[in-house]
């Protein structure tokens, strides 16, 4: 499995910065690559455990996601839900323009 | 030193109730105590007239004889529980503006037990780090040894260190990998993690959705029961949250240990732990022995995974839960051209490196191409993790082992992010598998510093944990404070 893992370069630090919406400064990038390639070096020992037959863990509770009724239980609450809000307009957030 | 911060939790709420001394006056000595102690740096936020009105309202309720469990007793926040107009940064620069409009479920039910909240106590931003290191706003240091400006751990380092200071009478934290237990454990003090889904997530702000648990930081054993019995419920507003009826944990005080199976894994010893941990991991294990309990070998072969298993899943999770904070609806933000170059220096000023790198490891591993082999197979290895306990409790009662390799590290010694990981190595397993456990001092190395050890219990087991872990107590007799303590 590890052979299919390519290592972390600046092109990959690029595009996964960018998945993340995270600017990273160019200056900063050599230790990032350094770090991440330490971690993902480490974890990679799990290659050595068959799991060939082992299902997947997503949540040790075990119990179904509960499931409430579609309906409505709260509400009129515009100020506080804009309370946070760098910037607001009119009862709405306001964002850097998106359309030309 | 005020007498009012010789009472643990337990005989202060006892002393209130018989009219000893007033709230107000508690609240008062852990104001002042708090003042006494802020070179540690452990709170970020204090709400002096808040905590007042709080204990006035407990004193009220006192003289009409309705008073709760937690009445008029002042408490320290982990500032990663929402509390309604107090602000609440995650440690985090990126929140340094943010008042929840809402109240956490933890901690409302603190407060309708009659708590009264000190203030917000600071933590590894987004509680990702092991020594309080990452806050914002800077580390915290421990109270043992003060001069040498030590780690409290983290992430709950505030937490952790204040209960050690007196500057708060107990303390909530998180643990999502060791975050309480380890903090804990390099304080001298007592920290419960919960099963997951027994404390309610909502309203704390999350790092790992799947490992996240709530749980308190006491002087006492005894405080613990007290602060988890207030803290845990049932809480529809969290689907993971569990629906399991919680026993009164008071009623499991002074149960002992006896023909109980203890098991004592060989992966534990392992990992170049330090000597005088050692020590005190066999001296643990002859008190429980002498308390009547029964030792037994086991072992838990997976157990070398669960760090990298941790660095994967939480990672992700990471990534997925911090992609809230974009600079629209509340948080810092930062202006740019585009609405893409808004969201990118939003993140990447707003964000400190260890949540960055951790961000980029998450979206790493959860990139097309790479889910398999990294997230996937972090699954399920996690199933065999889990495994590995289901396997073990069958044949024992509760799991021992020392709660950290190593006892606190000095501060600034700028370590590389996998040595720093290290840290968790004890702790993070039972995390995975969403067992509860806890820490608790029990003596002290060469160098004068707390030693914990750790008990792992079945899911939903707290009560067992209490009685068994009251009994490595009373023989610890761990009754030294830190030198750095309110006088």
């Amino acid at each position: 499995m590890s052979n299919k893992k390519s290592l972390v370069d600046i092109p990959t630090i690029n595009k996964i910065a960018r998945l993340s919406r995270l600017d990273i400064p160019e200056k900063a990038k050599d230790n990032l690559i350094k770090d991440l390639n330490n971690i993902l070096g480490f974890v990679a020992q799990l290659d050595e455990v068959d799991t060939s037959s082992i299902e997947p863990l997503a949540s040790v509770t075990g119990h179904k996601l509960p499931l409430r009724s579609d309906e409505v239980t709260d509400g009129n609450i515009e100020d506080l839900v804009l309370h946070n809000a760098p910037e607001q307009s009119s009862g709405f957030f306001v964002v850097p323009k998106v359309i030309e | 030193m005020s007498d009012l911060l010789k009472y643990d939790l337990l005989q202060a709420s006892k002393a209130i109730k018989k009219k000893d001394f007033s709230s107000v006056e508690l609240t008062n000595a852990y104001i002042k105590a708090i003042e006494d102690t802020s070179p540690l740096g452990t709170y970020l936020e204090i709400v002096k007239d808040k905590a007042l009105n709080m204990a006035a309202n407990s004193d009220k309720n006192i003289s009409n004889g309705v008073s709760k469990p937690l009445e008029g007793l002042p408490i320290g926040i982990k500032d990663m529980f929402c509390t309604k107009g107090t602000k609440t940064t995650a440690s985090s620069k990126i929140l340094d503006n943010f008042y929840p409009t809402y109240e956490s479920t933890v901690t409302q039910n603190l407060w309708d037990d009659g708590a009264v909240m000190l203030g917000k106590l600071s933590c590894d931003e987004f509680a990702m780090g092991s020594s309080n290191e990452t806050a914002a706003k800077g580390n915290v240091i421990n109270p043992w040894l003060k001069d040498k400006k030590v780690s409290p751990g983290g992430s709950s380092g505030g937490s952790a260190a204040s209960v050690a200071a007196r500057s708060s009478l107990a303390a909530t934290g998180t643990d999502t990998g060791g975050s309480i237990r380890q903090p804990a454990a390099f304080c001298g003090i007592t920290g419960l993690k919960p099963t997951y889904g027994r404390c309610s997530r909502w309203g704390i702000v999350a790092f790992s959705s799947s490992l996240d648990q709530a749980g308190p930081l006491t002087r006492t054993v005894g405080d613990a029961a007290l602060m988890l019995n207030s803290m845990a419920g049932y809480d529809k507003k969290d689907s993971t949250s569990a629906n399991v009826e919680m026993p009164n944990l008071m009623d499991y005080l002074d149960k002992g240990v006896k023909g109980k199976k203890i098991g004592i894994p060989k992966e534990y010893t392992q990992n170049g732990t330090s000597e005088d941990i050692v020590k005190f991991y066999d001296t643990s294990i002859s008190w429980l022995k002498d308390a009547g309990a029964e030792i037994m070998p086991i072992s838990l072969p997976h157990t070398k995974y669960a760090l990298p298993v941790y660095y994967i899943i939480a990672p992700a999770e990471a990534s997925s839960n911090l992609a809230r904070y974009d600079g629209v609806r509340f948080g810092v933000r930062k202006e740019g051209a585009s609405l893409d170059e808004m969201y990118e220096l939003t993140r990447g000023n707003g964000f400190g490196d260890e949540v960055k790198r951790r961000i980029m490891i998450g979206t790493y591993v959860l990139s097309s191409g790479y889910y398999d082999a990294y997230y996937l197979k972090a699954q399920k290895v996690r199933r065999l993790i889990k495994q590995d306990f289901e396997d073990v409790f069958e044949k024992v009662d509760f799991i021992l082992t020392p709660a950290t390799p190593t006892t606190a590290f000095p501060l600034g010694q700028k370590q590389d992010p996998l040595t720093m990981y290290l840290n968790d190595i004890f702790t993070v397993p039972a995390s995975l598998a969403g067992l509860p456990a806890i820490s608790i001092p029990v003596g002290l190395d060469k160098s004068g510093l707390p030693i914990g050890m750790q008990l792992i219990a079945k899911p939903f087991d707290e009560a067992g944990l209490i009685s068994t872990s009251q009994v490595l107590e009373k023989s610890a007799d761990f009754k030294i404070i830190a030198d750095g303590a309110a006088k």
